[in-house]
């Protein structure tokens, strides 16, 4: 459940992001999350970029925590519990479409591997794109950037939909922004799409437990961090509420 | 068979949801309403929004987990949008902390106000400096709080109590004293785990409090004394997972009990179980009611 394990691989997946690789035998699946801290940081959830017995994290530099993690070189110990949650059911369809957008696209690597689902990734510009060797997995990767720099011109759910429109897929399998994944649910819902997307929320605890990261009555740790379409109709706050350190609801 | 009060409160189901635990919002607290629990105990809510302790603040341990929360909450003001939604669904009781009897009065009698069941004193978080088990191993300062907060408010007033102590039955007497309406025991054990790669506490706050199956058999003794020292009634907590724990807590005295962790290990379905549990093991050994069970392990 809680192990110390020792960097043995570290991989520059972009100006601002790298992936550590580590030995971990303990079983766990596509979309599924760990705990990490080492001492000098705040303990912070990561989604395996890597499920199997060679299990990665993908941190993208956003704050001091992660500047910790950047930190770390070959050998360095980590201390990490887990894997928790609940990851992307990959039975459920028959063809489906995976979106990466931003540092999420290291959530969804997983699912593209044991799969080879057509796949978007998405970012801002071509120097943010992370896990383009997702090609390895994949007959079709397709890349979005908002500026134009490399592949489609325009946002991933700009993209689906394209897409969508000549392929019928059954199914979107998606992490990102909320901001991304509340334009691809409603354009799921518009397309009439199943989906299932990886949501984040402030976290403590991650075993189901403090219940801090609600999103309405369902724990990102426990009951998610991967909700249903059907799970995420019924939630008010998605897209526009969440709960800061306090537990005080604050406007996305 | 499964209803059973405690004091005036009158739940029909005997298992709580501890405080603490999925307890902090509105939407959460009704998710766990409608579990088959009897009543849900709030997260401990404060005079001010608190961040408590940074991260790491869990982590599993053989036997449990080890948490310092250092009290997270949004202050008791914000929480009135909570209660709001929360209960019109089902006894809701206000767990609440404070630093002197006027802090824990004025938090109660807003509590009260937002329609809680009762409130529960929190005299026994063993992780937040000024708070908690710091007032509450005090007998005198327990009398002191409980008093003030009974002539505060009309609805019940339950004080959580520590087992990080060696004079529980003065403790518990303190209660009984002020008029006290429940005692709610135990709160988690003082505790601590180190890092052997690190050589470092694992949490932030350095030490928290253990809970889980390690503190089940810590938290039916201590029920156990208190009510051989008095006569209030007793929420039995600690460790409970099963029908087999919520009986020992029932016959050391407890009138009902509450659970946190084992929300987490065994799912939000360990109402359920235990209740239909429960029932069986009462059909077959004869026991109609919850307190025709209460206690007698003393008997």
């Amino acid at each position: 459940m809680s192990d110390t394990v020792r960097i043995i691989g570290i991989i520059e997946d972009s100006h601002d992001t790298k992936t550590l690789e580590f030995h971990w035998d303990e079983k766990a699946l596509p979309g599924q999350f760990i705990m990490v801290w080492v001492p000098g940081m705040e303990e912070i959830p990561m989604s395996l970029s890597k499920v199997d017995r060679i299990k990665s994290i993908t941190v993208k530099k956003i704050g001091k925590d992660t500047e910790k993690l950047h930190s770390l070189g070959l050998g360095d110990p980590m201390r990490i519990r887990g894997p928790y949650g609940k990851g992307f059911d990959l039975r459920k369809s028959k063809k489906m479409l995976i979106v990466g957008g931003g540092a999420g696209a290291a959530a969804v690597i997983p699912a593209v591997k044991e799969t080879g689902a057509d796949t978007i990734i998405g970012a801002r510009t071509d120097k943010d794109i992370i896990m383009d060797y997702a090609d390895r997995y994949t007959k079709n990767l397709w890349i979005a950037t908002d500026d134009g720099s490399r592949g489609f011109h325009g946002n991933a759910v700009q993209l689906m939909k394209e897409k969508a429109s000549d392929r019928k897929y059954d199914m979107i399998l998606a992490c990102g922004p909320e901001i991304m994944l509340y334009h691809l649910y409603n354009a799921c819902v518009e397309l009439n799409i199943d989906c299932q997307m990886s949501l984040e929320r402030h976290m403590k605890c991650g075993a189901g437990v403090c219940g801090c990261c609600v999103i309405d009555d369902m724990r990102v740790c426990k009951d998610g961090p991967v909700f249903t379409r059907e799970q995420i109709s019924q939630m008010k706050d998605f897209g526009m509420l969440s709960r800061d350190e306090c537990g005080r609801a604050v406007k996305r | 068979m499964l209803v059973t009060s405690v004091g005036k409160l009158r739940l029909e189901k005997p298992g709580m949801v501890a405080s603490g635990i999925m307890d902090e919002t509105g939407q959460s607290i009704k998710r766990m309403l409608r579990s088959g629990a009897g009543a849900v105990v709030t997260k401990s809510i404060g005079s001010n929004p608190n961040r408590g302790h940074p991260n790491p603040t869990f982590t599993e341990v053989k036997g449990g987990y080890i948490n310092a929360m250092g009290l997270p909450n949004p202050g008791i003001e914000l929480f009135r949008d909570e209660m709001a939604v929360a209960a019109k669904c089902g006894n809701v009781i206000g767990s609440i902390y404070g630093s002197s009897p006027e802090e824990f009065s004025g938090l109660a009698a807003k509590m009260e106000e937002y329609g809680a069941a009762a409130v529960e004193l929190n005299l026994s978080c063993p992780h937040a400096k000024g708070y908690g088990m710091e007032l509450g191993t005090d007998p005198e300062t327990v009398g002191s709080i409980v008093s003030a907060v009974k002539s505060a408010v009309n609805i019940p007033v339950w004080t959580k109590l520590t087992p990080n102590t060696h004079i529980i039955g003065g403790l518990a007497m303190a209660v009984q004293d002020a008029e006290g309406d429940a005692i709610v025991a135990i709160n988690t054990v003082k505790a601590m785990v180190i890092s052997p790669q690190f050589g470092k506490p694992i949490l932030s706050n350095k030490f928290g409090g253990l809970s889980g199956p390690a503190v089940r058999s810590i938290g039916v003794r201590t029920v156990f004394d208190i009510r051989a020292a008095v006569d209030v009634p007793i929420v039995g907590v600690g460790g409970i997972s099963d029908w087999r724990d919520a009986v020992q807590y029932i016959m050391a005295g407890a009138s009902a009990f509450q659970i946190g962790s084992a929300i987490g290990t065994k799912g939000i379905c360990v109402f359920e179980t235990i209740n239909k549990d429960l029932e069986r093991f009462m059909t077959d050994y004869g026991y109609g009611s919850i307190s025709d069970m209460v206690g007698v392990a003393h008997e």
